[in-house]
């Protein structure tokens, strides 16, 4: 459960802290590497530029207005009555982090701090499902609605003195404020904008389109795991009165849940193509991160070894599926790994894990989280992005998927040493 | 079926608040619980399967 008021930290605490946070940027860092690497080599520097623009975007809307609606625990806030009861449902803060002492060790302002990483770690998410086919310009526009709205009023019933907080609900590192939102605008923009040309095939079936650079998948993994440390740790600390000495086992945790989910998914691709596939042992890895933010604070590593176990094996399912039974073209895995990693690494706090303050009934609690995500949540991102579509088109034009992502929107290869055989992809 | 399953989504999201807000803790908030949750299943399969065929059809 979330604190009734964010508590003022000691000097040390603070500066730890903040420490944490600065963290953060590791895991945009490793998304950013994974999404370029297993997209095509024609689009790998537009990958990164998208991710470097919704960051920029994203760190912008969630400072001018963003962190106002995500609102601080004990702090300004509106209210609907009903049942009896009062719903804190959008904080009442002011624009570009108005009111908050920086000067001092004071939990809003490290939170509000924390949630400007937080909110563009989000908005890198989606840019998974929409590689090779989603423009630049319409990409930062979605961000500025995820950034600005979506996240901050997720963030609000959780971490900000909402309505989910007082019903008992847990998600101490964001798994579901960052990744399960992050991973339903994924799957918004990939079903808005259709498949890529040549994804499928005249019956349907989906044909390979491997990644270009897996050494940038596989360390864009390593670091993404240093982000995740200050993720899960600063996020317990800030919003669940986590004591600053439990960072070595918050780190124990995420790094199981990681690992083993990387096993997992090795395992299973081993045993279904013959050799462990690089890719997806890598997403199984993120996919076990993902997971680990709702609960590693506060689970022993046994627990947080399951979490990672079960998280490798629903990755690897979850992408076949997607793509062969949904028709939904995901290249990042960015469905998979942050929304279904995400559920389940919230279903499974129901019963792993001790959290402070929780009583026999979790399960309930983060039944109603996952419940909103999915009945709430989902269909206002999807709305949303919708409704821009039909203002900014999303997606390229044709020529500008047959040329690639780097020429036609950038004006220059990433690899301008190797010869794009435009004849050969015109035929798809 | 896009629209109705995603329709559906809010509705059962609207009986688990109901539940919540209203139930006192025991067997029939967690069958409300439960409901409304197979609703919202339902709806994301009504919303899978519609975006399905706009696939096939953009070819």
């Amino acid at each position: 459960m979330g604190p009734a008021a964010l508590s003022p930290l000691s000097p040390l605490s603070a500066a730890l802290c903040g420490v944490l946070i600065l963290l953060i940027p590791f895991a945009y860092a490793g998304l950013a590497m994974m999404n370029s690497g297993l997209g095509r080599s024609r689009s790998a520097v537009h990958s990164l530029m998208a991710s470097l623009t919704v960051i920029g975007v994203a760190t912008m809307v969630y400072v001018i207005c963003g962190s106002g609606f995500q609102g601080f625990p004990g702090r300004a806030a509106f209210a609907l009555p009903a049942a009896g009861k009062e719903w804190n449902w959008i904080g009442a803060g002011r624009l570009f982090f108005g009111g908050l002492d920086f000067d001092s060790a004071s939990g809003p302002a490290l939170a509000a701090c924390f949630g400007m990483f937080a909110a563009a770690l989000a908005a890198v998410i989606p840019l998974g499902a929409g590689e090779e086919r989603w423009r630049l310009s319409a990409a930062a526009v979605s961000t500025a609605v995820l950034a600005g709205w979506t996240y901050p009023l997720f963030a609000h019933w959780v971490w900000g003195g909402g309505w989910l907080a007082s019903s008992g609900f847990v998600d101490a590192g964001g798994a579901g404020a960052i990744q399960v939102v992050g991973g339903l605008s994924a799957l918004s923009v990939s079903w808005l904008m259709g498949p890529r040309r040549g994804k499928f095939s005249a019956d349907g079936m989906p044909m390979a389109v491997p990644g270009h650079n897996a050494v940038f998948v596989t360390f864009g993994a390593f670091l993404a795991l240093i982000g995740w440390f200050g993720l899960n740790s600063a996020a317990a600390i800030l919003f669940y009165g986590a004591s600053p000495a439990r960072i070595g086992i918050i780190a124990v945790n995420t790094a199981l849940s990681a690992g083993s989910a990387l096993l997992t998914a090795a395992l299973v691709t081993r045993t279904r193509f013959g050799k462990p596939d690089a890719s997806l042992s890598a997403n199984g890895w993120t996919a076990g991160l993902a997971a680990s933010s709702a609960g590693a604070a506060f689970q022993v590593p046994a627990e947080a070894l399951m979490v990672g176990l079960v998280a490798g094996a629903l990755i690897t399912l979850s992408v076949e599926w997607l793509e062969l039974h949904f028709k939904v073209d995901d290249p990042g895995g960015s469905i998979s790994v942050h929304a279904v990693g995400g559920l389940w690494g919230l279903i499974a706090a129901s019963f792993l894990g001790r959290f402070p303050g929780a009583g026999g009934n979790q399960w309930v609690a983060q039944l109603v989280g996952v419940a909103t995500l999915l009945g709430f949540m989902f269909p206002m991102i999807y709305g949303l992005n919708a409704l821009l579509n039909r203002i900014i088109r999303f997606r390229v034009v044709l020529d500008g998927e047959r040329q690639g992502m780097d020429l036609h929107e950038l004006g220059a290869n990433a690899y301008p040493e190797l010869v794009s055989h435009l004849e050969d992809v015109s035929q798809r | 079926m896009k629209l109705a399953g995603f329709l559906l989504l809010p509705a059962g999201w609207v009986i688990v608040l109901a539940a919540i807000a209203v139930l006192p803790p025991g067997a029939a908030r967690a069958a409300f619980l439960f409901a409304g949750l197979a609703v919202e299943a339902l709806g994301l399969g009504l919303v899978v399967r519609a975006h399905i065929p706009v696939i096939e059809e953009r070819r």
